[in-house]
């Protein structure tokens, strides 16, 4: 059974349609690249995966009894956290939030699991630091660390290459690789970056209000819609 | 020393003392989340509702605090609302809402006791203000804020630094926000007697803005607030008693220095 399944899904904003007509599902283990100009519907259907918005039309399903609280998420960044002052460990251990249960308190368990998500994105001499005093990239490795520590199966990425630099960019594509390969987590991710999608995921959605194309990413760059896409994001 | 012996020897005194320094812990570890969560005009909306709510409960015979803690609760429910909907800006609403609540308050008042002294301390804050009954409800209720928070301390860091995130992994944020707003309204109305409608949001806001100017952790923001926030209530009470100013007045002006103060010490670190 597929993790989610979207069928002849739409969601509207005060009545108009943002995106409508969406329908593909995600295999555990996939990985999911949403592309699609500005305004495409693609944030909008993220929000629609993660039940912050409810569908106005269709149906998605999750299998494998994927609950919300087995989803990890990064998020675009947002106004308030530019001068928030939290350091790097507490933002990570907050995304062990939703295993706490009826619990006040984290436990030794999900303290060390933030350890090691840190340990993992190298980021662990970062613990004690401000979160806002941090480069772009670390800030985008820190969220990932926080958005492992709320799943094992399913992580959706908003954009996380968006304003880095191409070296930087290169290396957090590398680590979201990396955790695909040793964790066994399915990826979804929104871009801007086609040419990186392209390269990095095996499955490709593409949004313009609607669903231009969904299928493995080797058809896609053989498919007119691809070509079209990604000549004009080369040139 | 001796003015500090001499002024606990007033029981008014004492009562002002207890809650003050009750309702300045509250204030301060709520303001960090509502600073940051950019609801700092939220404090100023909410005790012109209790403002409004204070003027006519005391022509019906009702207790003030048995009426104005649930309909300022109610009104904080509905500003975190309409920053759902957002059909009206948050900011706006909350303009609406403190002009709006002003002048019922006013109107009634002067329909029904006139415009008196009475007005005077509803504005800027009485310690008489303090009756011993209401002594009893201020402490328990303080003491329950600050159980809840520290409860809800790991809840509220994550609904403040990221609510679209917490959300987005199965935690309920709204109802984490309604918790927030609650207490703030509660907090509110326990001090706003003493502080003043006008200047009650003060305890909010200056302990968390002045804490930030030197922390980078936010467990270390919301202890630094509180220790401030008691330090310059205590200071700015013995001023109030010595220099016989408004105790409002004279905190917040404490406050103020202090900010000053840290703001320095930032800007020198950063040299």
């Amino acid at each position: 059974m597929s993790l989610i399944r979207c069928e002849n899904v739409s969601f509207a904003y005060s009545g108009k349609n943002a995106v409508s007509g969406v329908n593909f599902e995600v295999n555990a283990g996939d990985y999911l690249c949403i592309i699609g100009e500005n305004g495409a519907g693609k944030s909008t259907l993220i929000r629609g995966l993660l039940r912050l918005k409810k569908p106005s039309s269709g149906k998605i399903t999750y299998g494998d009894g994927l609950k919300p609280n087995e989803i990890g998420y990064l998020p675009q960044q947002t106004e308030a956290q530019k001068d928030f002052p939290a350091t790097v460990s507490e933002v990570v251990l907050s995304g062990c939030l939703n295993s706490l249960g009826m619990h006040f308190f984290y436990s030794k368990d999900e303290k060390r699991r933030a350890r090691d998500n840190m340990d993992l994105l190298g980021i662990t001499d970062l613990s004690d630091r401000c979160y806002r005093d941090l480069s772009g990239g670390q800030q985008q490795r820190v969220l990932l660390a926080r958005a492992l520590c709320a799943t094992k199966k399913l992580l959706l990425l908003d954009e996380p290459v968006t304003g880095l630099d191409p070296v930087i960019a290169g290396e957090l594509y590398h680590v979201i690789r990396d955790l695909r390969e040793q964790k066994h987590i399915t990826i979804i991710m929104v871009s801007h970056d086609v040419n990186g999608a392209v390269r990095e995921a095996d499955h490709i959605l593409h949004l313009a209000n609607g669903q231009k194309f969904c299928g493995p990413t080797v058809r896609y760059i053989n498919d007119p819609i691809g070509r079209a896409f990604l000549g004009g994001a080369a040139s | 020393m001796s003015t500090l012996f001499e002024m606990i020897s007033y029981p008014f005194l004492v009562r002002a003392f207890i809650v003050g320094i009750l309702v300045s812990l509250c204030a301060s570890l709520l303001g960090s989340s509502l600073v940051l969560k950019r609801y700092s005009m939220i404090g100023d909306g909410l005790s012109h509702v209790g403002f409004a709510a204070l003027a006519i409960a005391y022509p019906l015979g009702i207790s003030p605090l048995w009426l104005s803690i649930p309909v300022c609760v109610i009104a904080a429910f509905l500003l975190l609302q309409i920053r759902e909907s957002s059909r009206i800006r948050g900011d706006a609403a909350t303009a609406l809402l403190l002009s709006g609540a002003l002048a019922i308050g006013v109107m009634t008042i002067s329909l029904t006791t006139g415009m008196n002294t009475d007005v005077c301390n509803y504005m800027f804050g009485s310690i008489l203000a303090m009756s011993k009954s209401d002594l009893h409800i201020s402490v328990i209720l303080s003491i329950v804020v600050l159980i809840l928070y520290i409860l809800f301390y790991n809840r509220i860091f994550a609904v403040t630094f990221d609510e679209t995130f917490a959300a987005a992994t199965g935690t309920r944020a709204q109802t984490y926000n309604m918790i927030i707003a609650v207490l703030t309204a509660v907090t509110i109305v326990l001090g706003m007697r003493m502080m003043g409608t006008l200047l009650i949001s003060s305890l909010i806001v200056f302990p968390s803005l002045t804490a930030m100017r030197v922390c980078r952790r936010f467990l270390s923001t919301v202890i630094v607030s509180a220790v401030l926030a008691v330090t310059c209530f205590s200071i700015g009470l013995i001023l109030s008693y010595l220099y016989s100013i408004p105790t409002g007045a004279s905190i917040v002006v404490t406050d103020i220095v202090v900010f000053f103060l840290f703001l320095a010490i930032e800007k020198i670190r950063e040299r």
